[in-house]
């Protein structure tokens, strides 16, 4: 029973971004193309580009079932996806410009003299990557699940992940420039458009809000009955709006519309604490996901590359201005989603993977079918395409970082480094398709996880390696290669360690396939109902593992004093005057003539 | 060494620039983290002493609502814009300040 609509509009927005990949994969032939998109890219559309590429399945589909699962608490995502940002601008974006480096482990490299480091950075490209594919997986699987009713969940990743691996191997990232600016178009008008036509049905942001009663205030006039357990056809109230009744298992309005509910407190609540008690651990909680979210945007590998796409630093800042305008306006959307789909899809509460929650944005417009016919068909195949342009985008962006690090940095400069320009581009093919190939089997795991908490997780990884990295290099010169290296994986491999733990214990409770797959770490929960307090610093590691990462810097570089770059004031220099001086050319030719 | 360029102890290469430099953008980068933070952390400090003041109806939202899922991005964007501009004019200073360092090293 396929919505031909919405086959329609999301077949358009796959064959479209096909097409215009294919298409630039002819004007994309040298391998510096394939790269960084020839350094050439304006700021409109590298802003449009950037805010493409981040604004990925977790942005579209996951914040909107993540609020609609778990309230208040979920708002935390948005704002510190956008605020992130602004943590890299003051920071991170400019120094980094200045010095030049084609990709992160390049940055390391140069930074610090030191090829090992290069490949300690380039791991953790991978790391962080491929905890950010899954999400964008499960987006994929879910999307397609919806579409075509029936079809099994691996199916859709399998053939999305094929689709946009053959694009990456074909295109580079010149193609992906443009698929991403127009992507970031398509979503906007995707998220955006149906919420108005929502909004005019069903009642305002506000209005609907409202229905949701916060603790303190009086229950629902009697027109509004909710009915728990057992599904009740409220009245209309004159001027007011007809919301659905809640299902058992869904979180009850006072939890859901404050702080400190269900997301955060869930590690307290299984414990068997009182609220009060509670209270505390989900400020901690709450603590811990900001600092990863924040910190760990700056530390995406695969957004920092965009930065070198601009043509100067003054560029770079523009862009990353316009990108917070972008990627701001953007989430005010999808947590009117979750809103609406509390009020009038709670069903969606009673089932799980890429049937639950998860799928709002997709399902919701479908309900004004009875009344506004196709309007409603159209406007959910609007959301599917922007799904499909959130993923497909985001996930082209990580396959190609995460393939330039290993065709570029593994093969071109450590294994092979007199390859030839033909030789890396056959490379980088092949290294995109292995890459792909993992993402998508990693893919197939991931059905029971939350899109939203898994992107959550590449943020803490990256916050507690790449951000401590980068914020360290550019503003202490007293920083060595061992100091940074054991600072970053110490760091992130904890990070990495407790997140895929916690993931494997919630795991081994799903009732599907996935639960058998990992009964090994089932046992785990009743530790984690043991200690609450531990659970939490292991779910949102990074407001441990980021002052670790940077203390063990700081220590370390101190202690290995000897080891700083001796040309460590012209490296400075270089990240820090105004590019007008003229010190990076300096820089460049000095270390040229070093080399012979 | 290999060839040094002739003018390496010149201002723009000394210890002096590199120093106020780093000093003066990192000042202007915290100050403005430093604003932001304070509202970020703040907020769920306040939910956390004051949740009846922060859970009071505005519109139909609650207060923290509000202020979370709208509030926050406009003034993210203001942080940045003043961010941006304070950085470009520091920068037009500090090319300025080199050349008056250069030629009184040279006198």
């Amino acid at each position: 029973m396929i919505d031909p609509w919405i086959l329609a509009f999301s077949a358009i927005t796959v064959i479209a971004t096909i097409w215009m990949g294919f298409r630039s994969a002819k004007s994309s032939k040298s391998a510096s193309d394939f790269f960084v998109a020839g350094r050439s890219v304006s700021v409109g559309w590298n802003a449009s580009a950037i805010s493409g590429e981040y604004l990925s399945a977790a942005s579209f589909m996951g914040i909107a079932g993540m609020v609609m699962l778990s309230g208040y608490d979920a708002l935390w995502y948005p704002v510190c996806y956008a605020c992130g940002y602004l943590f890299l601008l003051l920071f991170i974006a400019g120094p980094l410009r200045r010095f030049g480096a084609y990709t992160i482990p390049d940055f390391a490299e140069g930074r610090y003299d030191s090829p090992i480091f290069r490949k300690i950075a380039v791991c953790f490209v991978l790391f962080i990557g491929f905890f950010y594919t899954m999400p964008q997986m499960k987006g994929a699987g879910t999307t397609l699940a919806y579409i075509f009713p029936g079809l099994p969940y691996w199916v859709g990743v399998a053939v999305v992940g094929a689709v946009i691996t053959l694009n990456v191997a074909l295109g580079g990232m010149k193609g992906i420039t443009l698929v991403q600016a127009v992507q970031y178009w398509i979503k906007m008008f995707a998220i955006s458009v149906p919420i108005f036509v929502l909004l005019a049905v069903y009642g305002g942001y506000g209005k609907n809000l409202s229905l949701n009663q916060a603790p303190g205030e009086l229950a629902a006039p009697p027109a509004l009955v909710e009915t728990v357990g057992t599904v009740a056809a409220p009245a209309t109230p004159p001027g007011g709006i007809a919301r659905v009744a809640l299902p058992e298992n869904a979180p009850p309005d006072t939890n859901w519309i404050s702080p400190f509910g269900p997301l955060t407190s869930k590690a307290a609540t299984a414990a068997g604490l009182s609220p009060e008690e509670s209270k505390p651990l989900s400020l901690l909680y709450t603590f811990s996901l900001i600092v990863a979210l924040v910190c760990g945007t700056a530390g995406l590998p695969h957004i920092l590359v965009r930065f070198y796409t601009n043509p100067d630093g003054v560029a770079a800042k523009r862009t990353t201005m316009w990108v917070m305008i972008l990627i701001g306006v953007f989430y005010v959307f999808p947590p009117i989603f979750g809103v609406l789909g509390r009020n009038f899809l709670p069903e969606l509460y009673t089932a799980t993977g890429s049937k639950g929650p998860d799928k709002v944005v997709l399902e919701l417009p479908v309900l004004i079918r009875e009344k506004y016919g196709i309007l409603g068909s159209v406007l959910s195949g609007i959301t599917c395409a922007g799904a499909f342009a959130a993923f497909m985008s985001t996930f082209s962006g990580l396959l190609v970082s995460m393939t330039g690090a290993l065709a570029h940095d593994v093969y071109g400069r450590m294994l092979r480094p007199q390859a030839t320009a033909a030789d890396r581009m056959r490379m980088f093919k092949w290294c995109a398709v292995l890459i792909g190939g993992i993402s998508v089997f990693l893919g197939t795991l991931v059905e029971p996880l939350e899109i939203n908490f898994m992107v959550g997780q590449a943020f803490a990884i990256a916050a507690a390696s790449y951000f401590p990295l980068l914020f360290m290099s550019v503003w202490w010169r007293g920083m060595t290669m061992r100091g940074a290296a054991i600072g970053m994986l110490t760091g992130g491999l904890c990070a990495l360690f407790s997140a895929a733990l916690v993931n494997a214990s919630t795991l081994a409770l799903d009732k599907g396939p996935m639960g058998k797959l990992f009964t090994g770490f089932a046992g785990l929960n009743d530790f984690w109902k043991a200690h609450p307090l531990i659970r939490i610093l292991a779910e949102q590691p990074a407001i441990w593992s980021v002052p670790l990462a940077i203390g063990l810097m700081i220590v370390i570089s101190k202690m290995t004093k000897a080891t700083v770059p001796s040309d460590i004031r012209m490296k400075m220099l270089v990240l820090h005057a105004p590019e007008k001086l003229g010190l990076k050319q300096e820089y460049i030719d000095e270390q040229h003539g070093a080399a012979h | 060494m290999a060839n040094q360029s002739p003018d390496h102890d010149d201002f723009i290469h000394s210890e002096e620039f590199l120093h106020g430099l780093m000093r003066r953008q990192l000042r202007l980068s915290v100050a403005c983290a430093a604003a932001f933070l304070v509202v970020l952390f703040g907020l769920p400090i306040m939910n956390y002493l004051a949740p009846e003041f922060m859970g009071q109806r505005v519109g139909g939202f609650t207060l923290t609502w509000l202020i979370l899922g709208v509030l926050f991005f406009p003034f993210v964007w203001i942080i940045a814009r003043i961010f941006i501009t304070r950085s470009m004019q520091l920068e037009d200073a500090e090319v300025v300040n080199a050349a008056t360092g250069n030629e009184q090293r040279k006198s």
